[in-house]
C-alpha cells in the first residue's frame, strides 16, 4: 500500500517536472521575438497547407492560355499568371502543402534513421564502430551530392527528393543522438534500471530516448530548413517535382526563362521559400536557446 | 606532426574505397541495361550481349568492382554512354571552371563572412550589428539559385553592367572577371552568412577573456587590443567553419553552374544524371566527394599548425 503511495507520488511529481520544463522552454521561446515571427509564419504556412482548396482562387494546374503571364494584381489574379495561364497564388498555397509535406515525409524518415543508429551506436559498443563508419563514409559526400547520387538510382520524382534528403539526414541525426547517448547512459539511474533487470530496448526507448530529445527536437527543426531548401533546389534542378506539380523550386526553375517579361514569376516562389526556411531556421534557434539550462529566463 | 599526418592519410585511402564502394554499388543497381544504352534502340540481342561481353557486364559484382578501381588507379573512369567521350576528358575540360568558382566564392565568403562578423562584433547591439545579424539570417535562408536569378535580373539584365553566365574567358581578364562575379556572390553568400555568425560569435567570447581584460588594464591601445590579442584567437574557429565550408561549395557549384549555363563537373553531373549516362555520374561524383574528404583533411591538419592546443590523439 505505502509502495503503491509512493510509486503514484513519484509519477505525479515526474509528470509536474516535465510540464514545468515544457513551460519553462515555451516561456524562453515566447521571449525571443524572431523565433516567435517564425512560429507566426510556421503556422500561416500550416493554415495554407491544409485550407489550401480553400484559400487558392483557381486550380493550380488548370490552363488558360489566354489569360498567360498576366502581371500581378490583375483583376480574379492577385499574384498573376504565369506562362500557361496557371494562377501564380493558387500554385503558392498549394506549393506550401507540397513543401510541408515533403519536408516532414524527409525529416521523419531521417529521424527514424538516426535515431536508431545513434541509440545502437550510443548504447552498444560492439556495434559503435560499424555505425560510426557508416556514418563517415555518408558525411564523406557533400549533401546534395549524396542526394542526387540516390535520385540517380531511385529516379525523379518528390517521393524519391524526400528519401534522398532524408538518407542525407541520417549520419547528422545520428552523431547527435550517439553523443547523447554515450553521456546518459552512464547515469546513475540508468545504472539503476540495469541493475533492476530492465530490458536493454526499455531502457533505451523509456529511459534514454526522452532524455536526449532536446537535440533531437532543435535538429528536427533546423533540418526541416534544410529540407524546404534541398527540395527547392533539386526540382529547380529538374531532379524533384515535374511539371505541372506546383512546387516553388520547380516555378522558379520555369519563370526564370521569362525573366525579362515577367519578373514575378521568379519573386513571389522565391520570397515563398526564404521566409520558410527564415521561419525554420530562427525557430530551431529559438528553441536551441530555450532548451539550454544555463539560460537565464529573465 | 607526421606521425598524425601518416595516420590521416590511411584513413584517408580507407575512406576513398568506401566513397568508390558505395558509388560503384549504387550505379550497379540502379535501374536501367548499360548495354541497351551503348548499343541504342537499333540493337539486336546478340550486340547486347556483345556489348556485355565487351563491357564486362557478365562478370560478377566483385570482380566488376575489381576492374573498375584498377583502371580508376590510372585515371581511366570509362566512357560517356551518350557522347561516347571519355570520363576523364569530360570531367578534365570541365573541372577547371568548378575550381574557380569555389576558389572566388570561397574569397567572396570570406572577406564579406568575416569582415561582417567583425564589425558586429565590434560594435555589438548597435545598428550595424543588428544589420549584419540579419544579412547573416537571410544570408542563410535565401535559396541561392533564387538570389542568382535575382542578380542577373538586377546586374545583367536591368543595369548591364555584368554578363549573364558563362566562365568562357581566362579568369585573369577583365572579362573573364567580370564573368566571375555574380555567379562567386550567388554561391558565396550562404557561407558568407555562416563565416559572420561564426566570427561573431567568437568574437564576441574573446573580447570577454580575462588576458583580455589584463591587456586593457595593462594599458594596451585599443587597436592592439583588438588586432593583436583578440583577433587572432577569434579567428581559430572561424578558419574551421571557412575549411569546412570550401567542402560545401563544390557541392554548391551544381546549382550555381546550372543557374549560370556554366559549363562544370556540376552540370555534367546534372546532365548525365538527367540521361541516365552512369560512368558519367559515378565519375564526376567520385572527383568531388574526393575532393571534399582531401580538403577536410587538409583543414584538419592545418589546424594543428594554427592552434597547437588541438591534438587529434
Amino acid at each position: 500500500m505505502t509502495n503503491a503511495v509512493l510509486t503514484t507520488d513519484l509519477k505525479t511529481s515526474v509528470v509536474k517536472k516535465k510540464e514545468k520544463v515544457y513551460v519553462t522552454t515555451l516561456k524562453r521561446l515566447l521571449k525571443n521575438k524572431l523565433a516567435v515571427a517564425g512560429m507566426v509564419i510556421i503556422i500561416l504556412q500550416i493554415g495554407m497547407a491544409i485550407f489550401a482548396p480553400v484559400i487558392s482562387t483557381h486550380d493550380p494546374i488548370h490552363q488558360n492560355l489566354v489569360k498567360s503571364e498576366l502581371p500581378m494584381f490583375s483583376e480574379n489574379h492577385w499574384l498573376g499568371t504565369d506562362n500557361y495561364g496557371r494562377d501564380v497564388w493558387s500554385r503558392i498555397v498549394y506549393g506550401a502543402r507540397i513543401s510541408l509535406l515533403v519536408g516532414i515525409t524527409a525529416v521523419s524518415l531521417g529521424l527514424l534513421g538516426g535515431v536508431t543508429l545513434g541509440l545502437l551506436g550510443g548504447y552498444y559498443k560492439k556495434l559503435d564502430g560499424i555505425i560510426m563508419r557508416i556514418v563517415d563514409l555518408l558525411f564523406s559526400f557533400p549533401g546534395i551530392l549524396l542526394a542526387m547520387l540516390i535520385i540517380a538510382i531511385l529516379g525523379t520524382n518528390l517521393v524519391n527528393v524526400a528519401i534522398a534528403i532524408s538518407i542525407w539526414s541520417i549520419p547528422t541525426c545520428a552523431r547527435i543522438v550517439r553523443g547523447s547517448v554515450l553521456s546518459i547512459k552512464q547515469k546513475e539511474y540508468i545504472m539503476a534500471m540495469k541493475s533492476l533487470g530492465a530490458s536493454d530496448f526499455r531502457i533505451m526507448i523509456r529511459h534514454i530516448l526522452p532524455n536526449a530529445m532536446a537535440p533531437i527536437i532543435v535538429f528536427a527543426t533546423m533540418r526541416m530548413a534544410t529540407a524546404i531548401l534541398s527540395t527547392a533546389s533539386l526540382s529547380y534542378l529538374g531532379l524533384g517535382a515535374q511539371p505541372p506539380t506546383p512546387e516553388w523550386g520547380a516555378m522558379i526553375a520555369v519563370g526564370q526563362n521569362y525573366m525579362w517579361t515577367s519578373p514575378h514569376l521568379t519573386i513571389i516562389p522565391g520570397i515563398a521559400i526564404m521566409l520558410t526556411v527564415f521561419a525554420f531556421n530562427v525557430v530551431g534557434d529559438g528553441l536551441r536557446d530555450a532548451l539550454d539550462p544555463n539560460m537565464d529566463i529573465n | 606532426m607526421i606521425a598524425l599526418i601518416v595516420r590521416r592519410g590511411i584513413q584517408l585511402v580507407f575512406l576513398l574505397l568506401g566513397i568508390s564502394f558505395l558509388v560503384f554499388s549504387s550505379m550497379y543497381i540502379a535501374p536501367g541495361d548499360p548495354a541497351t544504352m551503348v548499343g541504342g534502340p537499333t540493337a539486336t540481342e546478340s550486340d547486347l550481349e556483345a556489348i556485355r561481353d565487351n563491357l564486362g557486364l557478365n562478370d560478377p559484382f566483385l570482380v566488376q568492382y575489381g576492374k573498375y578501381l584498377k583502371n580508376a588507379a590510372q585515371g581511366d573512369f570509362g566512357y560517356s554512354y551518350q557522347t561516347k567521350q571519355t570520363v576523364s576528358e569530360a570531367i578534365a575540360v570541365r573541372f577547371p571552371n568548378t575550381l574557380k568558382l569555389a576558389i572566388a566564392s570561397m574569397i567572396v565568403a570570406v572577406i564579406i563572412g568575416i569582415f561582417a562578423g567583425l564589425i558586429s562584433a565590434l560594435k555589438h547591439n548597435s545598428w550595424l550589428d543588428v544589420t549584419s545579424t540579419t544579412f547573416a539570417l537571410a544570408g542563410i535562408s535565401i535559396p541561392n539559385f533564387w538570389l542568382g536569378a535575382l542578380l542577373i535580373l538586377v546586374f545583367a539584365v536591368n543595369l548591364q553592367w555584368l554578363p549573364v553566365g558563362g566562365l568562357s574567358d581566362p579568369f585573369y581578364t577583365v572579362e573573364g572577371l567580370k564573368q566571375l562575379v555574380l555567379p562567386a556572390i550567388t554561391l558565396g553568400t550562404g557561407s558568407a552568412a555562416m563565416i559572420a555568425r561564426m566570427a561573431r560569435s567568437s568574437m564576441l567570447e574573446v573580447i570577454k577573456a580575462d588576458y583580455v581584460r589584463t591587456a586593457r588594464a595593462k594599458g594596451v591601445k585599443e587597436r592592439n587590443v583588438i588586432w593583436i590579442h583578440t583577433l587572432k584567437n577569434a579567428m581559430i574557429p572561424v578558419i574551421t567553419v571557412i575549411g569546412l565550408n570550401f567542402g560545401f561549395l563544390l557541392g554548391g557549384t551544381i546549382i550555381t553552374e546550372k543557374v549560370f549555363a556554366i559549363n562544370g563537373v556540376g552540370r555534367l553531373m546534372i546532365d548525365s544524371i538527367a540521361m541516365r549516362d552512369f560512368p558519367m555520374v559515378q565519375g564526376s561524383v567520385l572527383l568531388v566527394a574526393t575532393l571534399f574528404v582531401v580538403v577536410n583533411l587538409i583543414v584538419d591538419i592545418v589546424y594543428t599548425f594554427i592552434d597547437p592546443r588541438i591534438s587529434y590523439d
